[in-house]
């Protein structure tokens, strides 16, 4: 299949999706029309909506990114939750309890995260790789592993903080914000009183994750395609028999493609704690940013550049949604029917191709017609 | 005689919480034998538990209940089926966009059925599964933690046996695994190898909802946003630790039913962190995997899509 086809059967999934979603608006009883008007409305009506609907999507946009580079080696990642949690409790801990300069110890805290997402995903690249246990299950249960132990660590005395279901916070030094006291201070809010679109685009906690995560979508691309590791990993997804005849070794791959998919997500943990949440909270359940990113990498069928615009979909649709129970009283998940549909049509090209066809085949037989 | 109710008392804990895992995965093997991946066994078993809950509210009657689950479990499995069967779907996409259709969908119609509210309103509890034993022995009495359970647990484990019957001793047993193992083969000998693989694919669906509802209408009274979290998964790995078979995933529920009792009884005496414990059911089923199961091998045409003129 061309890369253009795929990018149809994507639109037209997306079209889908909008549809099926709409219907069970009006099925519910409320007005599509007015409920999609809200949520166009609800990202584009303002600036502050607009860098809502990047600070959310960034965090998708780099579990998407995991997600698919763990396709095309031909694993299947479930884990990226897990790496998330991993990610952001690590990154919290160093962000908190270190003492570095600003600038370095954001950096820190986000390798060290990424780190530890890395070697957690790498567990299943291990188990895999020595005891041939099949990736899927052991991501799904580190992915509970990883939260409760994230639950334990927070509820650890001095990292806890008193009378909240959540770690103490980060130290300033350690934040991603992009002016996060320059908007605060004197200075910065005359500034800003002057400049309303500036001021309102600031408000929402805007961070450098958005540049990391499309530099890192750059990078896999780049170690994907045009390097010697990025061919031997895409070579075992491909065929592996093969690609252990010419000499790789499947084994290592394995492992490393697992760790590199989990220093993504454990990334995308990192700059969510250090540039918005600014601390890890007790979870009762998974927040879903590892499932999300599987639906963000099959929409940009597993190319990591087009998992900006797939997670800035996702992202969007998502704060967007939330935005109708409060107006209208329609459900949210909605949002997740209709995700559910584009993903369910993309699953089958098969049929866009028929439909396709059919189209084409009318239109022919209109101009037929014509010139008669 | 304390020692003694107490073990009587885990082994019924997880005898209860390994009921809901045994439907689901039972659905898993018979799909997964037929060749197709269902990783949406989670949706499926979170619609089946919202609409069991949800029937069972509105109607008084659990079975009723019941009933309903399979069916809203067969109408999401019917959508995985067209996909996969007669589009010839990638099966793993197909079944994470089911994980977020049956979600969405339950809670969507959860909020439109009780005025915007994020769980069910909790069933009446003499309208809750049945305990067909129950009062027969001494109450609290080691046979009685054990064998007082209820109606859905006992089903489950007739089912295990009727799944076990239907796969290795009936015609349409061997069709369905000839179908996942050498499908061609399969058509050849003048078996319908989509009809095989809608009807695999649908009971799986049945299966995934009635276990949903074995949570939301007997372990607990009504459906929420956590439920079932993670629980179609959980079943999905014992499949594959149970080499594909009915009594082999029943082992691996059991097993995980098992780790949770025990961590559910150590939080009871206080002494371990509970976020320890709760993590103790996923480390067990790795340390498991990892000592007596390695390479797994399933049907050998599992996950192909399957077309008949190619």
């Amino acid at each position: 299949m061309n890369k253009g086809n795929k990018i149809v059967i994507t639109f037209i999934s997306i079209l889908f999706g909008l549809i099926v979603g709409a219907l069970a608006l009006l099925i519910a009883g409320f007005n599509p029309l007015e409920a999609y008007q809200i949520m166009f409305q609800g990202i584009f009506g303002s600036p502050k909506y607009i860098s809502w609907t990047i600070v959310r999507s960034t965090p998708l946009i780099l579990t998407g990114i995991s997600v698919a580079f763990a396709f095309k080696t031909g694993l299947f990642n479930i884990g990226a939750e897990g790496q998330y949690i991993i990610g952001s409790l690590v990154a919290t801990l160093v962000g908190y309890f270190f003492e570095l300069p600003i600038v370095i110890h954001a950096i820190v805290a986000m390798l060290a995260g990424c780190l530890a997402a890395a070697i957690w995903g790498g567990i299943a690249g291990l188990l895999k790789a020595r005891f041939g246990i099949n990736e899927v299950i052991t991501t799904i249960m580190l992915n509970w592993t990883a939260l409760y132990f994230s639950n334990y660590v927070v509820f650890w005395e001095p990292f806890k903080r008193p009378n909240r279901d959540a770690s103490q916070q980060i130290l300033d030094t350690a934040s991603i914000e992009i002016l996060e006291n320059w908007k605060v201070s004197d200075a910065g809010r005359e500034f800003l009183s002057n400049n309303q679109f500036l001021k309102d685009f600031l408000n929402p906690p805007v961070n450098f994750g958005f540049i990391i995560a499309i530099l890192v979508a750059i990078l896999v691309w780049y170690i994907l395609k045009h390097t010697t590791l990025g061919y031997q990993l895409k070579a075992v997804g491909f065929n592996r028999d093969a690609a252990e005849y010419g000499g790789i070794d499947i084994k290592k791959n394995m492992v490393v493609a697992m760790m590199i998919a989990g220093a993504i997500a454990g990334l995308a943990g990192a700059t969510q704690v250090l540039g918005v949440s600014k601390e890890t909270a007790i979870l009762t359940a998974a927040e879903g940013y590892g499932f999300d990113g599987m639906a963000v990498a099959l929409i940009a069928s597993s190319n990591p550049i087009a998992c900006i615009p797939a997670g800035l979909l996702f992202g969007g649709l998502k704060y967007a949604g939330s935005k109708l129970q409060p107006s209208i009283g329609a459900p949210l998940e909605v949002i997740n029917i209709t995700i559910g549909v584009i993903v369910f049509f993309i699953a089958m090209p098969k049929l866009i191709h028929i439909l396709q066809s059919a189209i084409s085949k009318r239109k022919r037989g209109v101009k037929v017609e014509n010139t008669k | 005689m304390k020692i003694l109710n107490d073990i009587g008392g885990i082994i019924g804990i997880s005898l209860m919480y390994s009921a809901p895992l045994i439907y689901t995965s039972l659905g898993g093997v018979l799909t997964e034998n037929s060749g197709v991946v269902n990783i949406g066994l989670e949706g499926m078993m979170t619609i089946g538990a919202f609409a069991g809950a949800t029937v069972a509210y509105f109607t008084g009657n659990p079975w009723i209940g019941f009933i309903a689950a399979g069916i809203a479990g067969a109408l999401l499995a019917l959508l995985h089926a067209i996909a996969c069967v007669t589009f010839t779907a990638d099966q793993v996409v197909s079944g994470i966009a089911i994980n977020f259709i049956g979600p969405g969908m339950a809670l969507f119609l959860t909020k439109i059925f009780f005025d915007g509210a994020a769980m069910t309103i909790p069933i009446d509890l003499n309208d809750k599964m049945p305990r067909p034993l129950d009062g027969l022995f001494t109450q609290g009495s080691f046979i009685d933690s054990i064998f007082n359970q209820y109606a859905t647990v006992y089903i489950a484990f007739i089912l295990v046996f009727l799944v076990w019957f239907m796969l290795y001793k009936t015609r349409i047993g061997l069709r369905i695994r000839s179908v996942g193992e050498h499908p061609k083969a399969a058509e050849t000998l003048g078996v319908n190898v989509y009809k095989v693989k809608y009807l695999a694919v649908i009971l799986s669906g049945v299966l995934a909802g009635l276990g949903g509802a074995a949570m939301s209408i007997a372990v607990v009274s009504n459906f929420r946003n956590t439920l079932i979290s993670g629980q179609g998964f959980i079943a999905l790995a014992a499949v594959i630790f149970g080499k594909w078979k009915p009594q082999g995933a029943m082992w691996g529920c059991l097993l995980f039913g098992a780790a949770q009792g025990i961590s559910i009884y150590l939080g009871r005496s206080g002494v371990i962190s509970s976020q320890l414990l709760a993590m103790l059911p996923y480390i067990i089923t790795i340390i498991v995997l990892i000592l007596f199961v390695g390479e797994s091998r399933g049907p050998a045409a599992n996950g192909v899509p399957y077309e008949r003129n190619k």
